[in-house]
């Protein structure tokens, strides 16, 4: 078995007498994704805001294995290593574009950004990456200098992408990457994230609630609700013989396609 | 020589808690096996647990009782307790599952949808590309479909696509659930073949075919899973 990337232990958040979530543990190998799925105040988006270290715990641990092989605790790290680690080794696509990129800044400006933080300074070079990337996600390169105040909510998830993922990150976190948008738009989304995690061999944690995209995406799938993992497994058999009665009930308020 | 795959005394219900707990018992009892070069065809009638033995053997379902060996080399896996990485592990390299529906994926062609299974079950690029092309050719799916996502396709066209992605890399053990239900004769033939080359080459199919001609073209052994209904009680 090959060492976990990402290790999780016990964690919990309340906030005040509500409980964020509680007592949440688990591992991400490299290359792979999972699903965190549950309804709205399940406390999967509390989860993911955690092991970003957005949130900070009442409990538990989030430890990362780092470029050099050692599992660390993220808590021990100076702020200097956690923002570098962030920048570079972590991707983060938000469900609001505006959270996740710079709207006033130009597309080619996005994703060299983050080249940048890697130390790059070649100004023809990051726009080389820059255009580059802008080409994997579909972006036609006569928009790189174009803001993404002007583009199209497809468009805008696509930068935030190419944008996370030009540091060749190992890790990256999705909040409901797809969710407000068209479904044809959507399928292209889906699509591109799909053929790029399997390409660049990503873990991803990808929060969502629509169990379409979970079982597209996820090899494993961790159902939450009232802050607490009710059930996990792999993906497809959570989907189809699920176990808790929770999972059943929202399985069962799908609409088949 | 050891089984490929093994059932032993395994047992599966299905609780319905929206339904007030209610317990649908689908098979108890189940002992089988598949011996390389074999392919053993579920028989009974629709409700009987068929497909349900098919989707425990590929981790699909889970089971209440019992052990599901699955051969993987040397070693042996029990599917009933496999974590799941393990089991995913064994779908690429082992265990090939084909439905009677293609999940289409958006945008994908045809021929990269069997590429892509190809290269998940271990083969190389240029090899997958080979295949593929040669048993979408077999298959009789017009080649001007190949380049098209198969979201359109009517649904023999899809379910040939689904059975070259099923039947592309060289896995040793098949679960094949009705595979030619929406196929005319001629292609039933050419499946019929493509699984005896399987057989031949030592892999071991558990199989569902209603269609007798099909059943009879490849089945070594049949087995009524009625018999597993009448324990399913206990």
């Amino acid at each position: 078995m090959s060492a976990p990337l990402l290790q999780v232990r016990g964690l919990t958040k309340r906030y005040g007498a509500r409980l964020g979530c509680a007592d949440v543990s688990f591992d991400i190998d490299p290359g792979e994704v999972l699903a965190i799925v549950g309804e709205s105040g399940s406390g999967k988006s509390t989860l993911l805001s955690l092991v970003a270290t957005e949130l900070a715990p009442d409990a538990g641990t989030v430890s990362y294995r780092m470029r050099d092989g050692v599992l660390r605790d993220l808590a021990d790290l100076s702020e200097a290593e956690r923002r570098a680690l962030m920048r570079t080794d972590w991707g983060f696509v938000r469900q609001d574009a505006a959270q996740g990129l710079r709207m006033a800044v130009s597309a080619g400006g996005n994703v060299g950004e983050r080249l940048m933080g890697l130390g790059e300074r070649h100004y023809g070079r990051i726009r080389g990456t820059a255009l580059d990337w802008l080409g994997r996600v579909e972006i036609a390169a006569d928009r790189i200098d174009d803001p993404p105040t002007r583009f199209s909510g497809g468009m805008r998830q696509r930068l935030q992408i190419a944008r996370n993922l030009v540091t060749s990150p190992r890790l990256v976190l999705m909040d409901e990457p797809t969710s407000g948008l068209d479904v044809s738009v959507q399928a292209r989304l889906l699509d591109l994230i799909r053929r790029l995690s399997a390409e660049l061999g990503l873990a991803v944690i990808i929060v969502t609630h629509d169990l379409a995209v979970a079982r597209l995406l996820s090899h494993r799938i961790m159902v939450m609700r009232a802050g607490r993992v009710i059930e996990t497994g792999l993906t497809d058999r959570v989907l189809d013989d699920p176990e808790h009665a929770y999972t059943q009930l929202l399985v069962s308020s799908v609409l088949a396609a | 020589m050891t089984a490929l795959l093994t059932f032993q005394d395994v047992s599966k219900s299905f609780t319905l808690h929206l339904r007030g707990g209610v317990v649908l018992p689908v098979v108890g009892g189940v002992s089988l096996s598949v011996a390389p070069g074999e392919c053993v065809v579920l028989g009974g009638p629709s409700g009987a647990g068929k497909s349900s033995l098919l989707k425990m053997a590929y981790g699909n379902y889970r089971c209440d009782a019992g052990a599901i060996l699955v051969r993987d080399g040397d070693a042996v896996v029990d599917v009933v307790r496999a974590d799941p990485r393990v089991m995913l592990s064994l779908r690429a390299r082992v265990i090939a599952y084909v439905s009677q529906f293609l999940r289409v994926i958006p945008r994908v062609s045809a021929l990269d949808v069997v590429e892509a299974a190809g290269r998940e079950g271990g083969l190389s690029e240029d090899e997958a590309r080979a295949r593929a092309k040669n048993l979408l050719a077999r298959l009789n799916l017009p080649e001007r479909l190949w380049s098209l996502p198969p979201a359109t396709f009517s649904g023999g066209e899809q379910q040939r696509v689904n059975i070259a992605r099923g039947l592309i890399a060289d896995r040793p053990l098949l679960l094949l659930d009705e595979p030619t239900a929406s196929l005319d004769a001629s292609n039933r033939a050419v499946v019929a073949e493509l699984v005896r080359e399987k057989l031949a080459a030592g892999a071991g199919v558990l199989g569902i075919f209603h269609d007798s001609e099909m059943r009879d073209a490849v089945a070594t052994r049949i087995i009524d899973v009625t018999r597993f209904a009448q324990a399913r009680a206990a």
